[in-house]
């Protein structure tokens, strides 16, 4: 446990990733075997069920260190996470116990399982009256909660390519699946030999920059293909030796998220590799991304969710097919293949084509532009017709040309407190627009300010609180922030009367003084022209 | 209690028996100021008093030729029938707790303090009273304070890291108080030290005020960066994310605050260590000096006010929150700071 407390600790310590990854390499090269499945259980989401409620848990800390309920709610509100708070509000520990590891902690716990509450409190009173500081706050995270600590299953995966003497996208798939800790040992899940291996392996992505300027400077517009820019998750769907497999651009292996899609198997030939977007697809346009992205994090997919999010994936690329690499082809060839391919799987339900647009000159593109919303897109993708697929973020045959966000000057006039690494400064902004002498709330956003802004918002917050209910300050109103967003949609559910989708702050209008905030009307105005 | 020897005004504790204010925040005639960090004292009284160790600072921070006539602990001194003195609040150099008494009524007003012993200012020392005003910054049951040793190792083994890496380690903490602290706990230094020049200015004025700190040379934009190798550098929180702190690359940065107690905390200032270190007092230690007051009635200011005198009420305490300027604004202050240095 010890050695596990010390990785956690120095993880916590640094914010460059090289280093993280030297720690966790560090840690994977030295802890025994049956603790490092565990550190990779916890690394990559799998810890296992609860065998003590949280609550519970809480209970006996309040017990231990004297405190009543209220007093252990403003503790957590400043804290922030539940496993941190309880081993910050006990007493120091009385007695050094010997340093039992990872495993032998897991198999307590796991023997837990149908003890009375009274053998559990005993249980969990002994180990925090052994335990030192910082190893109670990770022996509660084992117990309770997420086990997040800024280690993204990227950098674990890096760490123990790179200590295995394997590859990334190797270890990324080993690491997929269903094994689990208890029965699973490091060795076989790691350092086995497995065959799958390589045909899981994706091409690296080709990723477009930003067009700056206008579309004017790329030349004779024939000599490029335009496509919507979709809001999903960019994918590659590779199809070899009977299996699919289905990796984000972040490399990460998402084929068990996407059950609909194995069907491709009967439809694709083998040794075909994909390029397109995974979005949910209502009747007869996308959803929104919020939607795909709480199917993302849902870790079972109940029926109901493929029913009411079912997934598509717009193809619009090809890099292997019969098992070849098609990458120095050029675009306009790929998009033949790919053309027949989409066509003859027959398979609208969960695989279409991204439409290619017409157009007979740049004007009528720039046109069409200022409609992508109607289509539910961000925008355009332009792509060389000559162009090869390369690999990574390159500069000249593709790019992207996204839509301006709608924006609005709102008034903040409620502020709550972030969570986590926010915890203690208000950060949670609820923001309103002028209706005749009111200000109606219209949307809450949280992201879009730098540090520096946060705690001179807070500052302002702290010092200008009107009332308080809860959580929750009323703020007086004075400060005014340009407030963008994706799409606005009327709703009987907000008292504004409408609801605006991704809404985030662009930047604080130090120049505007409350009363040149918008109003309702102006926001009304752009709902009519997206609707 | 029956009386109000003592008011909370829109600017100021106030004694109106002797017409004397208490750590005010708008201009008033006389002023006692409670110690030097910038939210107690402010500009413009016509005429001030504190301990005779916050004078330097004083006029460092509101101009060389202010009024002002200072005391020492225990010394007490009598307007218009009230009795005051000053007595020693441990939280940083001459700051003092205000004891003011009137017919057999004692209140104690006690500015910032904390109960751990730094080894620089002189330690708390409890008063009784029948009012006392407590300060809450840190009055949450989460904040409790490892012994001084135990960061002070902590640092020591942070910087032989960092000098085995050939890195720079750049310790940053309040100019006033903390890193007074620092310099002395840490020596004998196992290596070069060097100060930013809001560290530097404080660090010169109270050497040259007769107190017992060591020369610390100033960075300045000659100093040959290679000296950084390996080095201590003592600089205010302001200088994260400026240009200053690039010229000390590579490097690992530490900042010693109560704060640094929250992982949230340390992860939203983007810095390597959060040492677990202040001036202030700790939860525990908030207890322990009010039960040693004895007081029947207690207010509290800056800080968790509502939580803390909810605690207290909870406790059988009579006690009451009150709304002050205190609190939070020493950040502020050591940016103008840099400006002048």
């Amino acid at each position: 446990m010890k050695r596990f407390t010390e990785l956690f600790l120095q993880l916590d310590r640094t914010n460059k990733t090289n280093e993280k990854v030297e720690l966790l390499k560090g840690y994977f090269l030295s802890a025994p075997d049956e603790d490092k499945i565990w550190a990779l259980a916890l690394f990559t989401g799998r810890r296992p069920p609860r065998k003590i409620k949280s609550a519970q848990v809480q209970e006996w800390a309040l017990e231990l260190a004297g405190i009543p309920h209220w007093l252990f709610r403003e503790s957590y509100g400043s804290v922030g996470d539940l496993a941190e708070t309880i081993s910050l509000i006990l007493p120091e520990p009385t007695e050094t116990g010997q340093d039992r590891s990872l495993a032998e902690w897991f198999g307590a716990l796991g023997g837990l399982r149908n003890a009375s509450d009274e053998k559990k409190k005993e249980f969990i009173l002994n180990a925090w009256k052994q335990l030192s500081g910082f190893e109670i706050f990770v022996f509660n995270k084992l117990l309770m909660g997420s086990f997040r600590i800024g280690v993204s299953q990227t950098l674990v995966t890096r760490a123990i390519a790179e200590t295995a003497g394997s590859t990334p996208s190797v270890i990324s798939h080993r690491l997929m699946g269903s094994w689990e800790p208890y029965t699973t040992s490091y060795k076989e899940l790691i350092h086995s030999d497995n065959a799958a291996d390589e045909y899981s392996k994706p091409y690296p992505f080709y990723l477009s920059h930003a067009i700056q300027g206008t579309v004017d400077v790329l030349g004779p517009h024939h000599e490029w293909f335009a496509e919507w820019k979709w809001d999903g998750i960019r994918s590659q769907i590779i199809y070899r030796d009977s299996e699919i497999y289905i990796w984000s651009r972040g490399e990460e292996l998402i084929t068990d998220k996407f059950p609909e899609l194995l069907i491709l198997k009967d439809h694709l030939s083998d040794g075909t590799v994909l390029d397109g977007e995974l979005i949910c697809f209502g009747e007869t346009k996308p959803l929104s991304f919020n939607v795909l992205q709480t199917r993302i994090g849902r870790k079972n997919l109940t029926k109901k969710i493929l029913e009411e999010a079912p997934a598509v994936f717009i193809a619009y690329d090809i890099m292997e097919f019969g098992g070849k690499d098609l990458r120095d082809e050029e675009q306009q060839i790929r998009r033949n293949i790919l053309e027949n391919i989409v066509n003859s799987a027959n398979a609208p339900a969960v695989f279409k084509l991204s439409p290619l647009l017409e157009f007979n000159n740049w004007q009528e593109l720039k046109d069409l532009h200022l409609r992508a919303r109607e289509f539910a897109a961000e925008g355009f993708m332009l792509k060389h017709k000559e162009s090869k697929y390369l690999a990574g973020r390159r500069k000249g045959h593709w790019w992207k040309w996204k839509t301006d966000p709608l924006s609005i000057d709102a008034v903040l006039v409620y502020a709550q407190k972030g969570s986590g690494r926010r915890a203690e400064l208000y950060t949670d902004y609820t923001f309103a627009v002028w209706d005749g002498e009111k200000l109606v709330p219209f949307a809450k956003a949280y992201s879009g300010l730098t540090d520096k802004e946060l705690g001179k918002v807070d500052y302002f917050i702290k010092r200008n609180t009107l009332e308080k209910f809860g959580p929750v300050r009323t703020v007086k109103p004075e400060l005014v922030f340009e407030i963008g967003f994706e799409g606005i949609n009327a709703s009987t559910r907000h008292k504004s009367g409408i609801a605006v989708r991704f809404p985030r702050i662009l930047r604080w209008r130090l120049d505007k003084t409350v009363k040149e905030a918008d109003t309702i009307e102006n926001l009304r105005a752009l709902l009519n022209q997206f609707e | 209690m029956k009386t109000t020897l003592l008011k909370f005004t829109p600017s100021s504790i106030f004694c109106s028996k002797a017409d004397i204010h208490i750590d005010p925040w708008k201009p008033v005639d006389r002023a006692i100021i409670t110690h030097a960090h910038s939210d107690h004292a402010k500009f413009g009284c016509k005429h001030y008093l504190a301990h005779k160790d916050s004078e330097s600072i004083l006029r460092l921070r509101l101009g060389e030729d202010i009024s002002l006539q200072t005391a020492e602990y225990g010394e007490e001194f009598t307007v218009n029938g009230v009795r005051f003195s000053l007595h020693p609040a441990g939280h940083i150099i001459g700051s003092s707790q205000v004891r003011v008494e009137h017919n057999n009524e004692v209140w104690v007003a006690s500015g910032d303090y904390k109960l751990q012993d730094d080894g620089f200012s002189v330690p708390f020392e409890p008063v009784k009273c029948d009012v006392f005003i407590t300060e809450s910054t840190f009055g949450l049951p989460i904040y409790k304070w490892p012994r001084q040793e135990v960061v002070m190792d902590d640092i020591r083994e942070w910087w032989l890291q960092n000098r085995m890496n050939d890195k720079a380690s750049i310790l940053m903490g309040y100019s006033l108080g903390k890193m007074q602290r620092l310099i002395q706990n840490l020596q004998p230094f196992d290596g070069p030290v060097y100060a930013h020049g809001a560290t530097f200015n404080m660090n010169e004025r109270l050497r040259a005020a007769g107190h017992d700190l060591p020369f610390i040379p100033l960075i300045t934009r000659d100093t040959d960066r290679k000296v950084f190798k390996g080095a201590l550098i003592l600089a205010p929180g302001s200088v994260l994310n400026t240009s200053w702190i690039k010229k000390f690359e590579p490097y690992s940065t530490g900042y010693c605050s109560g704060w640094m107690a929250v992982r949230g905390a340390k992860n939203r200032k983007a810095i390597d260590r959060g040492f677990v270190l202040s001036d202030h007092a700790d939860w525990n230690d908030l207890e322990t000096a009010i039960a040693e007051t004895a007081a029947q009635k207690v207010y509290v200011t800056h800080g968790y006010t509502a939580t803390y005198s909810r605690w207290l009420s909870e406790k059988g305490i009579e006690a009451a929150e009150v709304k002050t300027m205190y609190g939070q604004e020493e950040d502020l202050a050591e940016e103008e700071i840099i400006i002048e240095a």
